[in-house]
């Protein structure tokens, strides 16, 4: 007796007669029940991203799965189960809400309201124009200034965006990948100006240049150049700044641009390790800059397949920074995450359900044991978030924190059939497309070749074709829409008065300072670009000379060029 | 001129992206539904200024211009292409658009000529069904 109960309390395969039997009535049963109909029933027997699901998962899904080398414990390797050993019972997540509109003054008071409201981190939205490398008062910047983030243009508007705020206690995001170089300057120079040392300094730079090929179309030079100026930074802040978080590798976009989970998984994973290829090349150990990496997902609607996604992203990570690059510091295997609700999951329809659906995306997140969160505000889908709505986005975290109860257990869905299975199905398909990316001879040739872009295409357009049909239901969109809707009036609206004041701003930067030093500086940091020094300390004399961005990027151009898209649909 | 029992030359749309926005998901979506439906697609890939997307679309003899902003500037852009389809003379092409564009900014752009806006959500049907109908019509008209 005491044998078989040894057996059917243990997770793996289960053969005894009597459990044989359990199973082969389960299954006539579910043969002879027929499935839904109507709305949304298309899709029943899979993921958002068409992975493949059985109706339930039991012990022969998980046979295969070894307890050391697949699961572990929490903060050991592969860290399936989480990176910290008790994780949120030591540590809640930082709530880290992404914001930055109109000008740095603007910007700066809803950073000192976010953080009198119990926010633990900031994060720096930028404009169009400071993301691609114009001035305010480019022809180019024309009716994008401060609109889908803060303009920032010289150093004066950086320290203007941190005034009252200590960087020396608080941590900063910055989401910029193509002049992420010269962001991390600006900061360092504000940060010294106001007598705080550069090693004091805490925060992340996204700085993910191979996902803007990809995904989100911010570049300014060719690939080649701009990973050099990437592995610049990291040798940089691997000397002189400990606490910097480097790169914060990014799969959110990729996901937003409408790839699968798997796909913005393997192209993540593949952008980082492209990253530790090309500092590994520069003589760098790996494990002096890998435990200064992060990463960055998205958490979609799918609820079960995202935590898949994270837990699977652990494991896949450490097995790579160990077994293939030869990492032995554990904090270089080690995959720290940020995650953000899925924009592309809200509607425009009925947009007060959008919270619903953060509330999901951000309970998936904790469960897949994210480091830090941000969550979206409900009328992001129409424009810039409301101090109403972000407070909402912000209350939706603590009520998950703190009500809940889902912290208070470390992976409470590790050994779930179900889930293990589809951890385990997503790391296969992540190392299918390892393999295919090989193929190109790595991923910045993979990049190159479009191969990322094309696989996103499609699998965005199939995803919108199964909305189309009907097999996926989105509420209020193609179901349960309300004909009498109207939406709601009281959106924030950056007016042109803004992009008039930041251009006469900019104007009067460049009218106040020693125009000689700058040319000086300038011409020294385009000497660096064309050899092989590193371009971080030049970059931070341009900024104390007060160089505009648009000016420090012209000078960078005119050495490296600017990249151009092969445009395909 | 063709004769009347020619087969018709299949409706010619330009997709756009305007500006500094790099988010295409939309507007490549929307080309290849357009193609799927059975029209000719030119997409014009990103960062096009106005003037520069007009003058395709005269030179490709295009019936519709679909412009997609994601990134707030729409109403600088919008009015500007506006601008320039007049400027150059072919007011009569079928102008739309789409993106994250506030309800009451939509009705703005539409006051001054731009034919529909379609905000995320919209389904692919109904943006088809609007370029046949529009570009049909200038076709009409224009014999």
């Amino acid at each position: 007796m005491a044998k078989m109960i040894d057996r059917v309390s243990g997770l793996g395969p289960d053969v005894s007669p009597e459990y044989r039997e359990l199973v082969e009535r389960w299954e006539a049963k579910a043969d002879r029940t027929p499935p839904r109909t109507g709305k949304g029933s298309g899709a029943v027997d899979r993921t958002i991203s068409d992975v493949p699901l059985k109706t339930v998962y039991g012990p022969a899904d998980v046979a295969d799965i070894d307890l050391t080398r697949d699961l572990g414990v929490p903060g050991e390797y592969p860290y399936t189960r989480g990176i910290h050993p008790t994780m949120y019972r030591s540590r809640l997540w930082t709530m880290r809400q992404f914001a930055g509109f109109g000008n740095a003054k603007q910007t700066n008071e809803r950073y000192h309201f976010l953080l009198s409201q119990g926010q633990m981190g900031l994060s720096v939205a930028f404009d169009m124009p400071t993301l691609m490398g114009y001035d305010s008062d480019s022809p180019k910047s024309l009716g994008e200034v401060g609109k889908c983030g803060v303009a920032i243009d010289s150093v004066r508007d950086m320290e203007m965006l941190f005034d009252g705020i200590d960087l020396g206690a608080i941590t900063t995001s910055m989401t910029i990948n193509g002049p992420a170089a010269i962001a991390l300057a600006q900061y360092v120079v504000t940060a010294e100006n106001k007598g705080i040392p550069r090693a004091k300094l805490g925060g992340t730079l996204q700085a993910d240049i191979l996902k803007e090929y990809i995904a989100q179309k911010e570049w300014i030079f060719p690939p080649r150049p701009h990973v050099r100026i990437i592995v610049d930074m990291m040798e940089f802040c691997t000397a002189q700044m400990p606490k910097w978080n480097t790169i914060s590798v990014s799969g959110y976009h990729i996901r937003e641009a409408g790839s699968t989970a798997a796909q913005e998984l393997a192209f993540t994973l593949a952008d980082g390790f492209a990253y530790v290829e090309a500092a590994v090349a520069r003589g760098m150990d790996v494990d002096e800059f890998a435990p200064r990496l992060s990463y960055f997902f998205n958490s979609h609607i799918d609820f079960f397949e995202e935590i898949a996604k994270f837990r699977a992203a652990r494991r896949i990570y450490a097995r790579h920074m160990r077994e293939k690059y030869g990492a032995k510091d554990p904090r270089s295997w080690q995959l720290r995450f940020h995650t953000q609700t899925a924009g592309c999951s809200a509607t425009a329809q009925q947009p007060e359900n959008n919270i619903v659906r953060v509330a999901f995306e951000a309970m998936a997140a904790a469960l897949g044991g994210t480091q830090s969160l941000h969550t979206n505000s409900m009328d992001e889908v129409l424009a810039l978030p409301s101090e109403k709505s972000v407070e909402i986005a912000l209350r939706t975290q603590q009520v998950l924190a703190y009500e809940t109860n889902v912290t208070n257990v470390v992976d409470p869905l590790g050994g779930a059939y179900f889930v293990e299975a589809l951890t385990g199905e997503m790391e296969r398909q992540v190392e299918e497309y390892f393999a295919q990316i090989a193929g190109f001879g790595g991923m910045v040739e993979a990049v190159e070749a479009g191969f990322p872009q094309r696989e996103i295409a499609d699998a965005s357009y199939r995803y919108q074709r199964s909305i189309e049909s009907g097999e996926r239901v989105i509420v209020g969109v193609n179901a349960f829409e309300r004909p009498d809707e109207t939406q709601p009036g009281d959106l924030l609206k950056i007016g042109a008065e803004i992009e008039r004041g930041q251009a006469r701003a900019v104007q009067g930067v460049r009218e106040n300072r020693d125009g000689a030093a700058v040319e000086a500086a300038l011409a020294k940091l385009k000497r660096a670009c064309a050899g092989s020094d590193n371009v971080m300390p030049y970059l931070i004399d341009c900024v104390k000379a007060v160089a505009t961005e648009g000016e420090i990027v012209d000078a960078m151009v005119s050495v490296y060029g600017r990249y151009t898209e092969n445009t395909q649909f | 001129m063709p004769a009347t029992n020619a087969p018709a030359r299949p409706l010619r749309v330009i997709v756009a992206k305007a500006g500094l926005d790099g988010h295409d998901r939309g507007a490549k979506v929307i080309a290849r539904a357009l193609r799927d439906a059975g029209m000719e697609v030119i997409y014009t890939g990103l960062f096009q200024a106005p003037e520069q997307i007009v003058q395709t679309a005269i030179q490709e003899d295009a019936d519709g211009i679909g412009l997609s902003i994601l990134s707030g500037a729409h109403m600088t852009l919008f009015p500007l292409v506006v601008e320039q389809l007049k400027e150059q003379g072919a007011a009569d092409i079928v102008f739309f658009g789409g993106g994250t564009i506030p309800p009451d900014d939509a009705a703005e752009l539409k006051r001054i000529g731009v034919r529909e806006i379609f905000t995320p959500g919209a389904p692919l049907s109904e943006i088809i069904a609007f370029v046949e109908r529009e570009c049909g019509k200038r076709r009409e008209l224009a014999g």
